[in-house]
């Protein structure tokens, strides 16, 4: 218990003291500013655009930057749907893996350009390698370095004054991958090499086991794509077992990076926003009401884990109770904190299989992406996200105190509280729309692998999961159908897109604003009367929305669990 | 105009495949092999010089004479290296019920454990990965009497040889204790055939 606590302690540590410098380093890059690293990244800048015949200096209304942004995003579905058809024609693919059926590669294409890499295939018997490294792995890339350009954009539409101009999409693309990603993930594919994460292009290997039986052993370039796979909270896994896997996430210590590199950028981007608008205390308002819900989230899955599952206690099992789907070199502590990270932070990598969680704990990893992703939150996404919400508790204020709210001293009028209410309601919608629609045909039900309220559950989970972009699953839900494909791929569009454009759209007008002098009237964004406020609307707007659909998920099976009843 | 930036689009998307999808992961094999060879072939485990599986994978263990792993999900009979899966059963599913009473059951005959004595949870329960390494060195202990009348080794020899292999939590906070499955069995049959 008491090393259980230590284990987050040093977790809460551990991220500041390295998203702080982060968080500062990051300001530097997109205003352009000289950084260390110079001498190295600046020829690669010049000579990509250079090749690629871009103007990076041009700077972009918000119509410009999204439509740059939407091209960007379309080319690379195309490029990744192709991959997957031809893989069998193309090289490093010693297994021969067939080509991808269309309906999976195009949710497979939707779900890494979405930043979500919800997983309807198993890596290791439907990627080749080529398939893993140019599609996937560059997908990583590029959609962590989408969200990060939005939410850039969108810093520089709170900072910047009666200017229509939000930036270049292409410099903050290529800046965000060059100077940030890329190292980043050098450095902790090396770690993760050191700690027996596999790397290389072998065939698979079979061996004669100890006791004279066989075992075929998945090979790959794993490490790679597992760094940038958590740094760009990505998550798709490079075999199917995800970071449970021993060649994924080998060690205990790494399954601390593996965490700190979840929340690194996320959390660094708060810091990076403070200084861009000149008033570091906005960006630490922001944290703190983030860690405040992130602890409440991660008390509440530990406790529930702790709990167990009183019916396997019942039937002749020591404690812990609850080790179906966990693997035992996280313990439980590891795999609790792993479980609300990864849910916290849209990255949807797993270490323990959220099927297997108690109701509750699986709950709260639920509700985590049903309040829109915004606790730390995706590389971008969830900066851009909780925005939206700081947005919104400005306006409540503003509606009781009655004056016109103001935010770091633009007046937050219709256009833009329209545009708050459209993002914060489209992935809402997504999810209960297309879960009751799913629980109404059969096509929906046909891939339940679990019966009663949990079977409702895995449903719900898998679009809490898309439209948050989330990417993780109740996995015992076979996805892998047409039926699912699709509706899984509409909904990670919607809740990519249907964020990222209204979010664009209140950059530019922001930027168009006038910046009028605090008066005494104004409500202070920096206060922990604010930082509850924040905390208090996000809850309060998630709970509305969706402890119906809670209730008859996991809270029912919570319930039934406790008198001893299965199904 | 818009041609324009299309095509431009185009070209940086090829460029950036090339940096992070081809020179990246290239680069990166490239350091792998170069430094850490045997970890990054996937850590590979050897008996007279040829590979027995991986030491950070488990396989099946069925017969008396060896430490037993984990049930696994992965593949039809379990620790498909190649085709890792969990069972995905939620608290309440009947089939979960029903394979963790089979599976207390077979532990407690084959060890010939009393009735009222409870199971290490994670010797009955399935792994996230089904591939999972390790058991709990209560798991462990539980199955010394069975693999002592098996191989006719006294028992204090072998729980000598399953404490030597506890890996302990990392740096006293990180994990559980645990105990790698694969290594201890071949540790056994160097033991036994001395």
């Amino acid at each position: 218990m008491v090393t259980d606590v230590l284990l987050f302690i040093v977790f809460f540590a551990l991220l500041l003291f390295m998203a702080w410098p982060l968080g500062s380093y990051m300001a530097k890059v997109y205003h352009g500013e000289r950084t260390m690293f110079d001498t190295i990244f600046l020829p690669i800048e010049k000579t990509l655009y250079r090749l690629a015949g871009i103007d990076a200096t041009q700077e972009m209304n918000w119509r410009q930057y999204a439509s740059g942004l939407l091209i960007f995003n379309i080319l690379g579905l195309a490029a990744v749907v192709a991959i997957q058809g031809l893989q069998a024609m193309l090289p490093w693919n010693p297994e021969g893996l067939a080509a991808v059926p269309f309906h999976l590669a195009f949710n497979t294409a939707v779900s890494f350009i979405t930043n979500t890499n919800w997983q309807a295939y198993s890596g290791e018997t439907t990627m080749s390698y080529f398939t893993q490294m140019t599609a996937l792995t560059v997908q990583n890339f590029l959609s962590a370095a989408t969200g990060m350009a939005a939410a850039v954009a969108l810093v520089r539409g709170l900072a910047r004054k009666n200017t229509k101009h939000i930036g270049n999409f292409w410099s903050d693309m290529v800046r965000s991958i060059i100077w940030i990603l890329l190292p980043l993930s050098i450095v902790v594919s090396i770690v993760f090499m050191q700690q027996g994460v596999i790397q290389n292009l072998s065939p698979y290997v079979t061996v004669d086991t100890l006791e004279g039986g066989w075992q075929t052993i998945a090979m790959g370039p794993a490490a790679s794509q597992e760094a940038i796979k958590l740094l760009g909270t990505n998550g798709g896994g490079f075999f199917n077992a995800n970071s449970a896997h021993p060649f994924e996430n080998p060690t205990p210590f790494s399954n601390l990076v593996q965490v700190l590199s979840i929340f690194l950028i996320p959390a660094a981007m708060v810091f990076m926003y403070g200084k861009m608008v000149q008033d570091r205390r906005q960006g630490y308002a922001i944290l703190a009401a983030m860690l405040l819900l992130f602890t409440v989230c991660l008390g509440g899955i530990y406790a529930s884990e702790r709990y167990g599952n009183p019916i396997a206690e019942h039937s002749g099992v020591n404690e812990p109770a609850n080790m179906e789907g966990k693997d035992i070199r996280f313990g439980i502590n590891g795999s609790a904190l792993f479980a609300a990270v990864t849910t916290a932070a849209s990255c949807g990598a797993v270490n323990t299989m959220h099927d297997s969680l108690t109701p509750l704990g699986g709950m709260v990893t639920m509700l985590q992406m049903m309040l829109g992703e915004v606790i730390i939150g995706g590389v971008g996404a969830g900066f851009y996200g909780m925005m939206m919400y700081v947005m919104l508790t400005v306006f409540i204020v503003g509606l009781m105190v009655g004056r016109t709210p103001e935010y770091l001293g633009k007046k937050i009028e219709a256009n833009e509280m329209k545009m708050v209410v459209i993002a914060i309601l489209i992935p809402a919608i997504a999810i209960l729309v297309g879960s009751a629609f799913s629980v109404m045909v059969d096509a929906g039900l046909a891939g339940l692998n679990n019966a009663g309220p949990h079977g409702f559950s895995e449903i719900l989970y898998a679009f809490a999961s898309a439209a948050g972009n989330n990417g993780s699953a109740f996995a015992g839900l076979s996805a892998n159908t047409v039926y699912y494909n699709l509706m899984i791929a509409a909904t990670m569009l919607i809740g990519r897109f249907g964020v990222i454009i209204p979010v664009l759209a209140i950059a530019g007008s922001l930027a168009e604003k006038r910046v009028s002098p605090p008066g005494t009237g104004t409500f202070p964004t920096t206060g922990s009367l604010f930082v509850l406020l924040l905390a208090g609307i996000v809850v309060m707007v998630g709970a509305l929305t969706f402890l119906p659909a809670l209730s008859l998920g996991p809270v029912i099976e919570h319930l039934l669990m406790l008198q001893g009843l299965t199904f | 105009m818009m041609w324009k930036q299309i095509i431009s689009a185009l070209r940086l998307l090829l460029l950036l495949t090339v940096v992070t999808g081809i020179v990246y992961p290239l680069a990166m094999t490239g350091v792998a092999q170069a430094v850490f060879p045997q970890k990054a072939n996937g850590s590979l485990a050897y008996v007279n010089d040829k590979a027995v599986g991986s030491v950070l994978l488990g396989q099946n263990f069925t017969t008396a004479k060896y430490f037993h792993g984990r049930p696994s999900s992965a593949g039809t009979d379990g620790y498909d290296a190649a085709g890792s899966a969990a069972s995905n059963l939620g608290p309440t599913s009947k089939k979960l019920e029903d394979t963790l009473k089979s599976n207390i059951e077979k532990i407690r005959s084959e060890n010939q454990i009393d009735k009222n004595f409870s199971i290490p949870s994670d010797l009955v329960m399935a792994s996230a990965s089904g591939l999972d390494p390790d058991i709990s060195p209560e798991a462990a202990y539980l199955q010394i009497q069975r693999i002592a009348s098996a191989r006719d080794i006294r028992e204090n020899e072998i729980r000598e040889l399953v404490i030597s292999h506890i890996q302990h939590r990392q740096f006293g906070f990180l994990g559980t204790d645990r105990v790698n499955v694969l290594v201890l069995n071949m540790a056994l049959d160097r033991l036994a055939g001395r």
